[in-house]
């Protein structure tokens, strides 16, 4: 997550110092992504390091205030310019277990698939209640404008998990069928390997 | 402010609680017999409470319509119960039954099933004048029931003159006049884009909050997490359930808000 950026945008508002900067960014993001001091201070010296913003005197509390420099505002221009990177996703962690738990002996996957939507809606349920707590007025300031996007986004997101969840059920669920009533499918436990293959075949070509 | 001279309904202020609005019991239908049967629901309790707005999910043929229909009276269990206001509707014959749909259970069907030949006001009242309104108190509920959803503009306007999100808002609001106090919706959001989708769903929500209990089926994840709770179907049985954790406890958690 970049909170180097992060700092860098809010710096462009004016010099800051650091646990402002700390302050400012976890509003802007309703807290879901809590940064600690340390962070905030260990990214404020490699950015210093960097050329991208220098130390700009005291206020009148004595706190050491940053300012952004010019090389600071086009790192900054060019991080809004650049779309983030998809191509090589984080490893999912889900993703690997559902692939882990296909055909894994003493486990059902449906099972494991319903264990995480459950999960996933319940916080999925949680967050609608936030927004539409947050919808109820209207936004008053852009942090609130900001806070709303965040929190969609996490909706968005795990409603994107949700359906991935059960389109693999019903994936499998068809896949077992058609294994089933293939006519060289040996009964019995080939009419469930086939399916589990298929799909660890299909999770590999993904990656 | 609605103009409705009927009294609001208690208010539950959102918490579920008081007796169910509607419950099953060991509720199962079955279709066919013999080597064609097939078990659309295998015993299912549920209870809803007022001011619960409760979400069914599932994979298609897990019995999802077949619950809501038996609990909106519209078809009959093979065995158990549907209570309704501590009703059982088995009990009440089909003039009873008829009665108990026009005052207790508003029906919110995935294609609208608006009446093609009345305006969206008189498909408001029509029930309301079934039920011996008179007709200018019924138009002026259908009205105010109209403006609390932002449509007195599209009052008098038939439905093939309506966009599919003005006729899904019409037949709730035709569902929820008067004093009902159960809303049974069959994917209400099938046919809508997603922002008219939340908009409905905002609307559900909004009646439920206000004391109404509501059964949704849905298999959109993002129209569920705006259910108290979601009820997960497989096979005509329940699996699996989750309730949302209040609003207040995740603010107190810091998920939310600025910290110190």
């Amino acid at each position: 997550m970049s909170i180097r950026h992060g700092l860098l945008a809010l710096l462009e508002r004016g010099p800051r110092y650091g646990s402002q900067l700390r302050t400012e960014f976890e509003s802007r993001t309703g807290s879901t992504w809590p940064l600690n001091v340390g962070q905030v201070y260990t990214t404020l010296s490699r950015l210093e390091r960097d050329g991208l913003i220098v130390q700009d005197g005291a206020d009148d509390a004595g706190h050491d205030l940053y300012a952004i420099t010019d090389e600071g505002r086009t790192e900054l221009r060019s991080w809004f310019e650049t779309p983030v990177d998809r191509t090589s996703p984080p490893r999912d962690e889900l993703a690997i277990k559902l692939a882990m738990a296909v055909g894994a002996p003493g486990v059902d996957i449906r099972d494991v698939i319903q264990s995480q939507r459950h999960h996933t809606l319940k916080a999925m349920q949680d967050y609608t209640r936030l927004k539409a707590q947050a919808l109820a007025d209207v936004p008053a300031n852009r942090d609130e404008v900001a806070w709303l996007l965040v929190v969609e986004q996490l909706i968005f997101q795990a409603e994107a998990e949700a359906r991935w969840l059960d389109h693999c059920e019903s994936r499998l669920v068809r896949l077992a069928e058609a294994a089933a009533t293939e006519p060289s499918a040996e009964p019995g436990p080939a009419a469930t390997r086939g399916p589990a293959r298929a799909l660890a075949d299909r999770t590999r070509s993904q990656r | 402010m609605p103009a409705s001279a009927t009294p609001p309904p208690p208010s539950s202020s959102g918490t579920p609680g008081g007796s169910p609005v509607l419950e099953l019991r060991a509720l199962t239908r079955t279709h066919g017999s013999g080597i064609a049967e097939v078990h659309a629901l295998r015993g299912i309790d549920l209870s809803v409470y007022p001011g619960e707005l409760v979400a069914v999910m599932g994979p298609s043929g897990s019995g999802k319509s077949t619950l809501l229909t038996l609990a909106g009276g519209l078809d009959t269990a093979t065995s158990g119960q549907v209570v309704i206001e501590g009703q059982d509707i088995a009990a009440l014959g089909p003039k009873g039954m008829a009665a108990l749909r026009r005052r207790s259970v508003g029906y919110v069907f995935q294609d609208y099933n608006l009446i093609p030949a009345l305006t969206a006001a008189e498909n408001i009242a029509l029930p309301r004048e079934l039920d011996g309104v008179s007709v200018r108190k019924a138009r002026k509920e259908a009205l105010a029931a109209l403006a609390e959803m932002k449509l007195e503009a599209i009052a008098d306007r038939f439905p093939d003159e309506m966009s599919g999100g003005q006729q899904q808002r019409v037949a709730i609001a035709r569902a929820l006049v008067g004093d009902r106090r159960l809303v049974l919706a069959d994917e209400p959001t099938g046919a809508l884009d997603s922002e008219t989708g939340e908009a409905v769903l905002a609307l559900l929500r909004t009646r439920c909050d206000q004391g109404a209990a509501g059964v949704m089926v849905t298999h959109e994840p993002r129209y569920a997490a705006w259910a108290d709770r979601v009820v997960f179907l497989r096979d005509g049985s329940i699996v699996d359930q989750t309730v949302t954790t209040g609003a207040d406890s995740l603010l107190a958690a810091g998920t939310t808000g600025t910290t110190a």
